[in-house]
């Protein structure tokens, strides 16, 4: 089947959305998000039967670029996270009308199609044109659907647009290094450049700039909290289960294997970077009185945990790595998705004006609670299998790094238990908390129902990513 | 040489409608005429013939180079007269004096690109300069105006003095105008050539850096942008601009050999001061004119990186010429149909998402493309124009220009987001003229069919 089939369709959703008009809009969206979910499934299938596959036609004849997608057990996971919580992403907001939907829905869309572009891309250039392309839908989500101020929410969509914007420029003076060396922009051909040590650090670090503002990594992640919060439900989810897992999928897939000198030279200090960014985000959302804030510095922490356990350029490492992205990405939208259900009942976002929700609507009491053991990690969710695999990998470079990741899980317990006690527990409060509807017991069950299944039985996923995860480490290990 | 000759006459074809009092009809015929006038040059350019050529005297030379660059003048020029009659409604009694003196502009354009001997390539530059001098100044109510036209002449002509003592030094030295002999000579003697020869050439080079707002030659630019009406401005900004950058290239390549060691540093110089000051000022312009003004300086450090490529870079600087002048024709464009008469202040934007969502999409992609984001042409613009560099080897160019995106990023996202997310100041309603919609859409889609098919330009033979 050919691949480039799933960008067209998420295409001309973008296009006969923007056309439909705002009463069917988010109906018309949804109906091609399940499509391209459909295709990406049938993509799994027909992977299971004749393994990856690729697809490339000749766009640029000088500089000579092809554009060129290509499937394999990596990009199959990442394009069916993102297909599959693309319905999911949709289903939180169709309810609930907003302003000029048809141009939401087609950005929301159109980023999709960005990024399900990013994961397949096998050619730099590709992947840096659909890497910049993401940028923009987002950037008018949050400016223009934002909650909060219209003045700070411009400054931070500004803040975001311009720290991203620089990082991938980086990026890209490396890909030019890169194609006027080597001659070729294609993956393979990348893979097997001969850089030497100082080209290697230099295009590492010029390739990290992107990714760490991108995951965020500390101390490059001072504009996340600030658009977390201010950003639509939708723009949130986009970005903290999405956008975040493609600076992930990219260090894996386009950094590591490039550069596995520098990679192997500079590990201490990223490892060290990356707990930092998981204690960090940690404490400080400890401190936080705004509840998606606190789920963005909570995310952070999560992500800085991912990237521990990319960083640690071992098998095991990656292996947990690409599991936790899963995970986190189903996880964070009932966190993010719980936050939104409060907000719009009780139009507060402040945790300290919360309280005794738990009395008032069981249903989205256990939906919550069973959220937040998935986001630490409990036994027997998907996130567990993840985090023990990364810690495992971590490990084996040195105990030493193992320690703080260890403590963050508690203290990951810790904050997280004490939010719900303060957000749900307490005194009955005396405004109305009417319970989940079905649109959204749909949008938790589904995502839950995702965590548990592979906590409990993850093979099928380990299946699918090991042979590549294992051809990527015979590069990063050279 | 046909397109220039076909060029010319219709210019003149234009003053005779005037006497014939066929006014109405003066627009469309010229627009038609310069349709015909396209499509001739793009099929020379695939049958690479050319339909008309006197070389007795070889003043002209009908290359890949020239027709490309002239084809994208071409269509500048049909953009812009597109616009004229809404924008000179109120003295449209006069319109065929501004279209006529448009379309000599346009014949000075293509004789800057297509000229084979020195001569031709001074009068190239005069017929592109005087009418513009004369637009500058078209507005004779406006103080603004006068004195727009005034600074640019006076400058202007300081300029010229200069290219025309450049190509007497050179004559000095070789002892012809002609091109081949200059090449055929310079490339015998090399280092036996005497003095004047560099000399000349860079008293060239610099006449044309004043003539494209290249730093430090800029000042005049911001003060005549703000000054002429908008229209002038948007040829200026982008087929002026675009020739004298085009005619620098070939000037680049003609006097390969004048170029030494020193003047390289120089040019690598300069190019880091037009790029960084003409940003650096942008981020501070609250008019919209001055702020295309200095992103235009800026872009053309941009184009500028390729004089260095030694010849290697010819599709590079004509799809950057083409990305940013259609970006930037686009951006006019909508300047004009939301400032009206009224001055240029960003202010008259604000809010524009609201009133004309259409209108503020386009002025979004132009800024988007003129920032450099795909998979608009800006980007791809950049991304040749980098490749190139590090090619010839001038990767601290590269890292320069890296930093000076992400600082333009600054103004132009900062333009497009006032347009959504502050309050229109604006007390009635806004009447918007088809023309400039459709002008505006016309460039973007253009640019956005080079940015998804760049080979149309980077895959031709030139």
């Amino acid at each position: 089947m050919n691949i480039a089939i799933i960008l067209l369709i998420l295409l001309a959703g973008s296009l006969v959305t923007y056309f439909s008009g705002n009463r069917f809009a988010s109906k018309v969206a949804m109906l091609f998000a399940i499509a391209a979910a459909a295709f990406s499934i049938s993509l799994l299938l027909e992977y299971q039967s004749t393994g990856a596959t690729s697809y490339s036609i000749e766009w640029i004849s000088k500089p000579n670029i092809a554009f060129s997608l290509k499937v394999d057990g990596l990009s199959l996971v990442m394009l069916l996270l993102n297909s599959l919580l693309l319905p999911i992403i949709m289903l939180t907001s169709i309810s609930h009308t907003v302003k000029s939907e048809r141009i939401l829905y087609s950005l929301v869309l159109f980023m999709s199609f960005a990024m399900t572009g990013v994961f397949l891309s096998s050619n730099a250039l590709v992947y840096y044109v659909f890497w910049e392309m993401s940028l923009i839908p987002i950037y008018f989500i949050v400016v223009l659907w934002g909650n909060g101020e219209r003045a700070k929410r411009r400054r931070s969509a500004m803040t975001f647009f311009i720290y991203t914007f620089a990082g991938s420029l980086f990026m890209l003076a490396a890909i030019i290094y890169m194609y006027v060396k080597v001659g070729s922009l294609e993956l393979h051909d990348i893979y097997n450049a001969n850089l030497s040590h100082t080209e290697q650090i230099w295009i590492f670090l010029a390739f990290f700039l992107a990714y760490a503002i991108k995951i965020p990594v500390f101390p490059f992640h001072t504009w996340q909290a600030s658009v977390y919060q201010k950003a639509p439900i939708m723009g949130t989810l986009l970005l903290g289960a999405l956008m975040s897992k493609m600076g992930l999928y990219s260090v894996i897939r386009w950094q590591l294997p490039v550069t596995p000198y520098a990679a192997h030279e500079l590990r201490s200090l990223v490892l060290i970077l990356s707990i930092i960014g998981v204690l960090y985000g940690a404490i400080i959302a400890l401190r936080q009185d705004n509840l998606k804030r606190f789920f963005a510095y909570a995310s952070l922490s999560h992500v800085g945990f991912i990237a521990a356990g990319v960083y640690a350029l071992t098998y095991d490492g990656l292996q947990g790595a690409v599991i936790l992205i899963l995970a986190h990405g189903f996880g964070i939208i009932g966190l993010f998705f719980s936050a939104e259900v409060i907000h719009r009942r009780l139009k507060t976002p402040l945790i300290s004006k919360m309280g005794g929700i738990k009395s008032s609507a069981p249903k989205f009491t256990i939906a919550f609670f069973f959220m937040i053991l998935a986001s630490i990690a409990i036994p027997l969710t998907f996130n567990f299998v993840g985090e023990f695999t990364i810690m495992y990998g971590v490990y084996q470079v040195h105990l030493g790094y193992l320690l703080p990741l260890g403590a963050s899980m508690f203290l990951g317990a810790f904050f997280m238990l004490r939010m719900y006690q303060y957000v749900m527990l307490g005194d009955k409060i005396n405004r109305s908390f009417p319970d989940l509807t079905i649109n959204e017991t749909l949008v938790f069950v589904l995502s839950a129902v995702v965590l548990i299944f592979f906590g409990i039985y993850s093979k099928p996923i380990v299946d699918i990513i090991s042979p590549s995860l294992q051809e990527l480490m015979t590069y990063i290990n050279r | 040489m046909s397109t220039l000759v076909a060029v010319s006459a219709l210019g003149i074809i234009c003053l005779l409608l005037e006497v014939l009092n066929l006014r109405k009809i003066l627009v469309p015929i010229t627009l038609l005429g310069l349709a015909g006038i396209l499509g001739m040059t793009i099929a020379e350019f695939y049958l690479n013939t050319s339909f008309l050529d006197i070389d007795t005297y070889k003043m002209v030379v009908s290359t890949g180079y020239s027709r490309g660059f002239s084809s994208l003048f071409i269509i500048l020029t049909m953009l812009v007269l597109m616009m004229s009659p809404k924008f000179y409604a109120e003295r449209i009694d006069k319109i065929a004096d501004y279209v006529a003196l448009i379309i000599f502009m346009l014949a000075g354009a293509i004789a800057m690109v297509s000229f084979s001997n020195l001569s031709m390539f001074f009068i190239g530059v005069e017929v592109l300069s005087i009418p513009a001098y004369i637009l500058a100044a078209s507005n004779p109510k406006d103080k603004m105006s006068n004195e727009a036209g005034m600074k640019y002449f006076i400058m202007g002509a300081f300029a010229s003095s200069f290219i025309l003592f450049g190509i007497a030094l050179v004559y000095g030295a070789i002892g012809s105008f002609d091109i081949e002999t200059i090449i055929a000579i310079s490339m015998a003697q090399g280092e036996a050539l005497p003095v004047w020869f560099k000399i000349g050439f860079v008293m060239i080079a610099v006449g044309l850096f004043f003539k494209a707002g290249v730093v430090p030659f800029h000042f005049w630019a911001p003060d005549v942008y703000e000054g002429s009406p908008t229209l002038v401005t948007a040829l200026m900004s982008t087929l002026v601009k675009v020739a004298a950058l085009g005619a620098l290239y070939k000037v680049f390549v003609i006097f390969a050999v004048g170029m030494t060691p020193a003047f390289q540093i120089v040019v690598v110089i300069l190019t880091i001061l037009t790029l960084s000051v003409g940003n650096i000022t942008a981020l501070r312009q609250r008019n919209l004119k001055r702020l295309m003004a200095y992103s235009g300086i800026s872009h053309a450090g941009f184009m500028m990186m390729d004089l260095l490529s030694n010849g290697a870079g010819t599709n590079v600087i004509l799809y950057y010429a083409a990305a940013y002048s259609l970006a930037g024709i686009a951006a006019f464009a909508v300047i004009m149909a939301v400032c009206g008469d009224k001055d240029e202040d960003i202010s008259n934007i604000f809010g524009l998402a609201k009133e004309k969502s259409y209108l503020a999409g386009l002025f979004t992609c132009a800024m988007v493309s003129l920032g450099g984001i795909p998979i608009f042409a800006g980007f791809f613009a950049k991304l040749f124009m980098f490749t190139q560099m590090i090619e010839s080897g001038y990767l601290i160019l590269v890292i320069f220009g890296v930093i000076n995106s992400i600082i333009a990023i600054y103004y132009y996202f900062g333009t497009a987001n006032v347009m959504f997310s502050k309050d229109s100041v604006r007390t009635q309603a806004l009447k918007v003229d088809a023309r400039y919609v459709i002008v505006a859409s016309i460039a973007i889609t253009l640019n956005i069919i080079l940015g998804l098919f760049p080979s149309v330009i980077m895959g031709l033979t030139i």
